[in-house]
């Protein structure tokens, strides 16, 4: 980054040849090296910076535009040793650096059993059978003249935190909680599509199926079909990422993100759930007792403080907004509390507007930190009663192998030098 | 719209009607856009078998030995010759009685509740660098492969949509298709809501050294 910063200000110092070059360096090394801190850098006040005696890139110099370059390190990341390879894998978004509801598009976390299809719109299609009056093939451009709607959700993969099921592992918001992101959503109402085709009236569920080389499929019931899934094929005012399912994908607001089937290339109905690999060997959730849960789609209610957390510390004692997120798949968080001493005394946080139905909600507290040891923790209620429960709990109803739902609070250790480690408690 | 409750029609007769009337403003076909699939089409994409009792799955069949030569070619070099799994590769075989314990073992003969699922499975997603390439007859050879391998079949073994339909998985009554959430009962307790002595840092993500780096490049770093 140094060296990157150092070229592009020798570029723009071109007309400045005043400035030797050597004092150039040693002011992009004082900034490198203290951040915001640099106090006497030639580019902060009383100097006027390079940038503010150049001129910058014209327009369309980049057509698609992308972060500054200062942000390279904002970036989905990967635990390498957690999957065989990284076609059948997850990668998390970066929280710790995220404001807003909004997850931009490039960030929002992967999840591939098959790897990335690049599929061509021009040949996808979407088939719709089985127990329907009238089977329906559409192209895309059948699908964008169905009446559309904008909804803003979530998608989180249940396996988020799943990691932390027996003991804190990680060190890092980002790998514990980065299987979440939230965007708007733009398509057409799958009710809109099943009334098209026609529903039998035998049908109760339907089968939901991927174009990619997974084909991965899982059932869903046909009332939460009806009720408020989404066929959309624009996410966050552009087309869905490839990432996120390009050129079309269901969103099942508010339940586990891998029945959000990406690529969707077709839905049939019948009348039984069809029991796929997806929905039995995998997401089913594994008791102490030897049984298993199966069809849990739920996200249950979960928050988390995304500031301070291990990726970003606390630079001394003062005051802070510690912030965070929560969302709950049963529609809209009624209340987040925030407890600075692992959960003895809690405090009511602000919710911050817009507090939408299965979408992140942005939560603060101002906080005056003395320098000395917390435990910081957040606990959501949302609006059916619900309240987060700790992982001690979870462990209670459901031992430590059930890898996925685990919407546990999550406790933040400081520690008197500012840092912050991942901890649970008992 | 007019609304019915002004006009006096009770709520819930009003909500009865809202979903009739909605129900007649779409009648099938009503935008018409798109087109109706032929058979054919249908049958190309048509591929799932269901997993409780085979409907779906197609005609043909295979034996354990053609499965294990198959087996041997196309799924070896990851699931291992006897589907014991090279590296992190998926477990195919054992594990059966261990779901109880610390470190249960989940694989298809330990875990998976219905034969069907696993002809479907292999059909749809596998050989992982191919998916979706094997003849039907092919798949239903390493279907009863690897359930022999789980000593679930005998050696003889002939799948077809008959046989596995068939089958009783080990673990097969020990799904619950109902989500009993919530199943935890917090509550939003205020204040002293714990021993200040009992709140104690049981684990720690500190010094484990499993967190890759979350600045600069990706890190490739591998389980220590
Ligand atoms: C390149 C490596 C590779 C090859 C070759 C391969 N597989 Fe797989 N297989 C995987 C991976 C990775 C998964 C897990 C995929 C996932 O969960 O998304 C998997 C999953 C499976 C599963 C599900 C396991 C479970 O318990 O859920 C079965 C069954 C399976 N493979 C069978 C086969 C068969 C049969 C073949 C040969 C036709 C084959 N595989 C070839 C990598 C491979």
């Amino acid at each position: 980054m140094l060296a990157k910063l150092a070229q592009r200000r020798n570029v723009a110092l071109g007309r400045r040849a005043i400035l030797g070059l050597g004092a150039a360096l040693t002011g992009t090394l004082a900034f490198g090296r203290d951040g915001a801190h640099a106090e006497t850098s030639e580019t902060s006040p009383p100097a006027d910076a390079p940038w503010s005696q150049s001129i910058g890139a014209g327009v369309v110099d980049r057509p698609y535009g992308k972060p500054a370059d200062f942000e390279a390190g904002v970036i989905r990341r990967n635990v390498p040793w957690l999957t065989a390879g990284t076609e059948s894998s997850i990668s998390f978004s970066p929280l710790q650096h995220l404001n807003g509801i909004i997850t931009p598009n490039g960030l929002f976390f992967e999840r591939y059993h098959a790897g990335r299809p690049d599929v061509d719109p021009d040949q996808h299609r979407l088939m719709i059978h089985g127990l329907v009056e009238r089977p329906l093939l559409l192209t895309m451009k059948d699908i964008v003249r169905f009446p559309s709607v904008s909804r803003i959700h979530f998608i989180e993969c249940p396996a988020n935190g799943g990691m932390e099921w027996r003991a804190a592992q990680l060190n890092s918001l980002q790998f514990n909680h980065g299987m979440i992101s939230c965007a708007e959503w733009t398509g057409v109402k799958l009710s809109t599509l099943l009334e098209e085709v026609g529903v039998k009236k035998e049908a109760r569920w339907a089968m939901v199926e991927g174009a990619d080389g997974a084909h991965m499929n899982r059932s869903l019931p046909l009332d939460k079909c009806l009720d408020d899934c989404l066929i959309v094929y624009a996410q966050n005012g552009e087309a869905l990422r490839p990432e996120q399912g390009y050129p079309l994908r269901l969103v099942v607001p508010g339940w586990e993100g891998n029945v959000s089937i990406k690529w969707l290339r077709r839905i049939k109905l019948g009348e039984k759930p069809w029991y796929s690999r997806e929905e039995t060997s995998k997401y089913t959730d594994l008791m102490p007792d030897g049984t298993s849960r199966g069809f849990t789609w739920l996200i249950d209610a979960k928050s988390v403080i995304t500031f301070p957390c291990p990726e970003r510390p606390l630079s001394g004692p003062g005051l802070y907004e510690i912030r965070g997120l929560a969302w709950t798949g049963n529609g809209k968080v009624k209340r987040v509390d925030v407890s600075l001493d692992g959960g003895i005394n809690w405090q009511t946080a602000q919710l911050h507007e817009p507090v939408l139905s299965k979408a992140l909600t942005r939560f603060s507290l101002p906080w005056r930190w003395d320098g000395k040891p917390a435990l910081l923790e957040s606990r959501v209620i949302d609006e059916t009663g619900y309240v987060q429960p700790t992982i001690a709990e979870l462990r209670r109803q459901r031992g430590s192998n059930s890898v996925y739902h685990n919407n546990s609070i999550q406790t933040w250790q400081v520690k008197p030098d500012g840092s912050i480690f991942d901890v649970q408690l008992g | 719209m007019f609304s019915w409750a002004r006009r006096g029609v009770p709520g819930s007769m009003a909500a009865l009607l809202a979903t009739v009337m909605a129900a007649v403003a779409a009648e099938p076909g009503h935008f018409g856009y798109g087109t109706v699939p032929t058979p054919q089409q249908i049958a190309g994409w048509d591929i799932d078998a269901r997993g409780d009792d085979g409907v779906g799955l197609p005609p043909g069949s295979g034996d354990v030995s053609k499965g294990e030569a198959v087996f041997a070619e196309q799924c070896a070099a990851c699931h291992g010759t006897f589907g014991e799994g090279e590296g992190r590769f998926p477990k195919l075989a054992g594990g059966i009685g261990t779901l109880k314990d610390d470190r249960p073992e989940l694989t298809v003969g330990s875990y998976w509740p219905f034969a069907p699922t696993l002809w479907d499975y292999i059909n749809r997603a596998m050989p992982m660098p191919a998916p979706h390439t094997l003849s039907a007859d092919d798949v239903y050879a390493l279907t009863a492969y690897i359930l022999s391998l789980n000593n679930i079949v005998p050696n003889d073994f002939v799948a077809d949509r008959n046989s596995l339909a068939r089958i009783k998985m080990p673990n097969r009554d020990n799904f619950l298709w109902t989500d009993p959430r919530p199943d935890t009962a917090a509550k939003p307790c205020m204040s002293a809501c714990a021993d200040p002595g009992a709140v104690k840092i049981t684990s720690t993500a500190e010094g484990k050294d499993l967190t890759p780096r979350t600045t600069g490049p990706l890190d490739d770093m591998r389980a220590k």
